[in-house]
């Protein structure tokens, strides 16, 4: 959210690449997403060897590297309907209310977010949604032990190989939800 | 509450450079014609876009550096900006709310607020369902009851029509008489200006132009933009007593006696016009080519060309009588007792 608003409203330089750097894991392969994220925050990463020796916090492989790698793969997703909602809210609502003596915070917290909450909403599904979904980088980064990062996508590749009929069931039980949510949203798309 | 600010922002190819004040109760109307700069120079104030130079202080205090949160400049924008998700009721209490007033208590004060201005009935309306007089008040009621200390106002009236706005003007002139801080009114309207300013700063391409009272402003035009806002012709010339000379050599003769750079004024309706060359009192006449004719209220305008360009008020009748139509020659005359001369410098 806050990436959102800073790419929406502020004018910086290197704003283009920041945005690129936002959106590349929508078009990165997720398994390239994986080790990207194993090279970053491995033991011996960049910062998983800071994180592992000062706080002997270890991501890989992990319930919680399973979260970083599916908030790496989903957020564009929020970041991108959020900003687009910030692009087409009035600016010029948060001016009225600092002629209020709204802070910049009240504005938001007060204006700006309600304007925008169908479009957080939408992000926040999408974002949802496409985490589900999840496969390569999560189970690149962060492995597929049954009980600690396996994800349905995964049990449905496993299940594949042992198992048609479980993959089977797995299958129409994550198409029913999708298809149940992003019904939804359409909804919300078109009343909103 | 006084205000006494000097505002300069520099854009590419335009400089905003005005010096404003006004005393606390006063009502001062910056009139120009769009593109003046006037909407810029209300933003400056409040803060919504910096200084590039000058000073804003208002009771002593500088707050130009100030963001708009801490100024309590209350601000009416030309399309209110009333905030689409909350009710009459809610928008008018943000301003209390920004204060730490308590909600219930901050409601009571909206409330009254939104009595005051004839909406109580309104309250609990989204902005989407009130007209446009309606939403004209919710958003003054929503600027005042911020209690600020300065009020400016947007082109407060522009986006209304002709009938709501007779109503929402006379409405908006109370309300600004019993406001007890200063308030700066942008307009391009001069009816908006004359009826509910005390004092008019008319601003053009940046600057300052003119000052002064509605009288003033009405009778001693400073420049074409003002007179035709106020419907007289205006010129500029050389007196030597009750002559003034104008530029191509042509001779008017005035009431009163001045010497040096000075303007002529006239209103239209004090132009004569006649088939054949008058003979008698008017001291002024000559020849005109007639180059368009247009309604204005009851009468014709007739916009002249010849020696000087001059618009003429006639009576309908006796555009028939003189058979006016462009191209058509004609005899026009003024009375001296009719154009003010007055000090240019």
């Amino acid at each position: 959210m806050p990436l959102a608003w800073v790419l929406a409203r502020a004018e910086f330089p290197g704003r283009r690449l920041v945005r690129a750097l936002v959106t590349v894991p929508l078009v990165l392969p997720p398994v390239v997403g994986g080790v990207a994220l194993l090279l970053v925050f491995g033991r011996r990463g960049l910062v998983g060897g800071w994180l592992d020796a000062t706080f002997g916090v270890s991501l890989p492989f992990s319930t919680a590297g399973v979260v970083v790698a599916e908030a790496f793969v989903a957020m564009p997703f929020l970041v991108i309907s959020v900003e687009g909602a910030l692009r087409g809210a009035d600016a010029r609502y948060e001016e009225a209310a600092a002629t209020l003596g709204a802070t910049r915070w009240t504005a938001f917290r007060r204006v700006t977010l309600p304007l925008i909450a169908p479009g957080v909403a939408a992000g926040g599904v999408l974002c949802w949604a496409r985490a589900l979904g999840e496969f390569g980088a999560t189970i690149t980064f962060a492995g597929n032990f049954p009980g600690r990062t396996q994800t349905m996508p995964l049990a449905v590749y496993l299940a594949l190989e042992q198992d048609l009929d479980a993959a089977i069931v797995l299958s129409l039980l994550l198409l029913v939800v999708s298809v149940a949510i992003l019904a939804a949203l359409r909804d919300r798309w078109v009343t909103s | 509450m006084s205000l006494d600010a000097r505002l300069i922002v520099r854009r590419p190819g335009f400089t905003l450079d005005i010096a404003l004040g006004a005393a606390p109760g006063e009502v001062v109307a910056l009139l120009g014609p769009n593109g003046a700069g006037k909407t810029t120079a209300l933003r400056a104030l409040a803060g919504l876009i910096p200084l590039d130079d000058g000073h804003v202080t208002l009771d002593g205090a500088r707050l130009e550096k100030a963001p708009p949160e801490l100024r309590r400049i209350g601000v009416v924008f030309q399309d209110y900006l009333l905030f689409p998700h909350l009710t009459a009721l809610d928008n008018v209490a943000f301003g209390p709310r920004c204060r730490r007033v308590p909600r219930r208590e901050a409601r009571e004060q909206a409330r009254d607020w939104l009595t005051r201005v004839g909406l109580a009935d309104a309250v609990r309306k989204k902005p989407r369902h009130l007209s446009g007089g309606q939403a004209q008040r919710v958003a003054l009621a929503r600027a005042l009851a911020a209690e600020p200390r300065l009020l400016l106002l947007d082109e407060p009236l522009a986006a209304l029509d002709a009938r709501t706005r007779l109503e929402t003007r006379a409405g908006l002139r109370g309300h600004l008489a019993s406001f007890p801080g200063a308030t700066i009114l942008v307009t391009h309207d001069p009816l908006d200006a004359l009826m509910l300013a005390d004092r008019l700063v008319i601003v053009e391409d940046g600057r300052i132009v003119q000052t002064g009272d509605a009288a003033t402003i009405t009778a001693r035009p400073r420049t074409d933009y003002v007179a035709r806002l106020v419907g007289l012709n205006l010129y500029r010339g050389r007196a030597d007593g009750t002559t003034v000379l104008l530029p191509g050599d042509f001779a008017l003769v005035t009431a009163d006696p001045q010497e040096g750079d000075v303007f002529v004024a006239f209103a239209p309706a004090a132009v004569a016009l006649y088939a054949v060359r008058p003979e008698g009192s008017p001291r002024n006449t000559w020849p005109a080519t007639v180059t368009a004719v247009a309604r204005h209220g009851d009468a014709l305008r007739v916009e002249l060309a010849g020696p000087i360009a001059v618009a003429a008020d006639v009576t309908p009748a006796a555009a028939v009588q003189l058979g006016l139509q462009p191209g058509r020659a004609v005899w026009a005359s003024l009375k001296a007792t009719e154009a003010t001369a007055y000090p240019a410098g």
